[in-house]
């Protein structure tokens, strides 16, 4: 028998649609349909300036809004040469470890939601909370943040911030345990993902699975501490990694995932350098208010970048993040314009899909559901 | 980290390990290099691309057993129109590499490299639906995130960005 499922399906997070063959209860045949969500945002960031593609990154992987921003800001970055300070660094570093464990903390909730358990949904969005205070208290927005810019972040973090991050940090682990005594423990958790939906590390390399869903196999990588970019290398932090290659084990490696990106937020705050959080770039870098008042240059300056945006020598970059999901790329072609000639995302998640009918053919259908919340699946980012 | 200008002599990059590997395979496979960004291109000749692929993959110097990327890039209207993008990263070496074919507007075919990393299959089709570059051999050559009916590939040069009303 033929089964849809979805696009309109609770547990499919979003607009996927899976064509199942399947005989009785087993699946036997498993096609992903996806494209539901697509926007095109390929093609307008080509009739953009720079600077206006970062409200654009946002809204491809909604869960994790500044790790795209950096991506792509560090790939822009990379073409112009610009040197960024220490603080605006340590400032991503910070943001973005925070949107990983917002990002899994939504993972978490909705995967555990679609297995029966109810309670962890309500725990995580309590804490998930407290993140998008922070990120509204420093961006105005809660989760379309677009804070960072090319050559340095936006704006100086309002006062009191690092003091509400480091009353988070100090929370956060406590409640850690408090999902993991619901979970990790429990006899009808393990029977629900131990063992389920397996994947080899050969499989999972050779399917272009990246992130929590290939280090669950075993392969030890992770590009913030093997390919360092924005001052990771600062950092002390372990990268787990599982061996059963099971739902389960993608569960262990996010939640102890959390655990390390809530030690490197304290390390961030602690060891905040102090300077500039903008590159020493004029022409890149629109200037402060305060001198647009007082100086003729800022002012000329200022209204250069916004009518003409800035142009960026020809060239070609790809710059891999490690995002809560996966390798996340981007590739950027310039032309020596103000508007990039091609920007493509490497979306994590397109690939991690790739995995899903290796884990899932031969299995029971209910198996389907907690395979694709193990690997943690956001449509808009693999429509884009 | 001031720019340096970008390196495309063939000589001075000899010493790069994939670039090495594949000259002693067949020179006539490496149509042109660049390191630019401390990043290391090769165009190879897109006849003998899936086989140059399979020889990255499997070297024991390489092991480029990680395919992370396939995309497209179109520079209409110029020639050859379509340069195909891929790259691959070796999770024991952390290395990457950039490959690129050249393709001509008029027969837009590169032979897929889906038996050599399975994991292209969907960064393939995605090509192919956007930019119409077909790729021999790919076990189910449909579109991916367009519509099975939709007309025109969206991302060529010569596509509006409103599209067609």
């Amino acid at each position: 028998m033929i089964l849809n499922m979805g696009p309109q399906h609770p547990s499919t997070h979003g607009v996927l649609r899976l064509i199942l063959e399947i005989d009785g209860e087993n699946v036997v045949r498993m096609m992903p349909d996806i494209g539901y969500l697509h926007t095109g945002i390929e093609k307008t960031c080509e009739a953009k300036f720079y600077q206006q593609v970062v409200p654009l990154t946002d809204r491809i992987d909604y869960l994790c809004p500044l790790t795209n921003n950096l991506c792509y800001v560090l790939a822009v970055e990379k073409l112009l040469g610009l040197e960024i300070p220490p603080k605006a660094q340590w400032l991503r570093v910070l943001l973005n470890e925070l949107t990983r464990i917002n990002s899994h903390l939504v993972w978490l909730g909705t995967h555990a939601l679609d297995i029966g358990a109810m309670t962890v949904f309500l725990y995580c969005f309590r804490e998930r909370e407290d993140i998008l205070r922070i990120f509204e208290m420093v961006s105005g927005q809660r989760m379309m943040t677009s804070y960072f810019r090319v050559g340095g972040i936006a704006l100086e973090p309002p006062l009191g911030f690092l003091d509400r991050v480091r009353d988070f940090a100090s929370r956060f682990p406590a409640k850690v345990d408090e999902y993991e005594n619901l979970l990790t423990g429990n006899p009808i958790w393990g029977m629900r993902t131990k063992g389920v939906a397996t994947i080899t590390a050969e499989d999972a390399i050779a399917l272009g699975a990246s992130g929590p869903t290939l280090r669950a196999s075993g392969v030890d990588i992770d590009l913030r501490r093997d390919m360092p970019y924005s001052g990771y290398e600062n950092f002390q932090f372990n990268v787990p990694v599982g061996t059963e290659g099971d739902v389960f084990a993608r569960y262990m490696c996010r939640v102890r995932e959390m655990r390390e990106s809530i030690a490197i937020v304290k390390q961030a705050a602690d060891g905040m350098p102090e300077g500039p959080i903008k590159a020493n770039a004029p022409k890149v870098v629109l200037p402060d208010r305060e001198k647009m008042k007082t100086e003729m240059e800022a002012l000329i300056y200022h209204f250069k970048i916004i009518t003409e945006g800035f142009a960026v020598p020809a060239g070609e970059v790809y710059q891999a993040v490690e995002s809560p999901r996966g390798e996340m790329g981007y590739y950027v072609v310039s032309d020596g314009t103000a508007k990039p000639y091609r920007v493509h995302m490497r979306a994590a998640c397109l690939a991690n899909l790739q995995t899903l009918p290796k884990m899932c053919e031969g299995r029971l259908l209910a198996d389907v559901v907690a395979a694709i919340g193990s690997i943690d699946i956001v449509l808009g980012e693999i429509d884009r | 980290m001031p720019l340096s200008p970008a390196i495309t002599n063939l000589e001075e990059l000899k010493s790069h390990p994939a670039l090495a590997l594949l000259l002693a395979w067949n020179p006539s496979a490496v149509a042109a290099v660049k390191y630019d960004h401390d990043e290391m291109t090769i165009y190879v000749d897109p006849g003998l691309l899936r086989e140059a692929c399979a020889i990255l993959k499997d070297d024991s110097q390489c092991e480029f057993n990680f395919l992370s990327d396939i995309t497209c890039v179109d520079w209409y209207p110029a020639e050859p129109r379509f340069e195909v993008v891929y790259h691959l990263l070796s999770i024991a070496k952390k290395e990457r590499l950039r490959l690129k074919v050249r393709l001509a507007s008029s027969s837009p075919v590169v032979e897929s490299v889906t038996a050599v990393w399975p994991g292209a299959n969907y960064f393939e089709r995605e090509v192919f639906d956007l930019f119409g570059v077909r790729f021999s051999g790919h076990p189910y050559l449909r579109r991916l995130l367009m519509p099975e009916d939709w007309e025109g590939h969206p991302l060529r040069k010569d596509y509006p960005v409103e599209g067609y009303r």
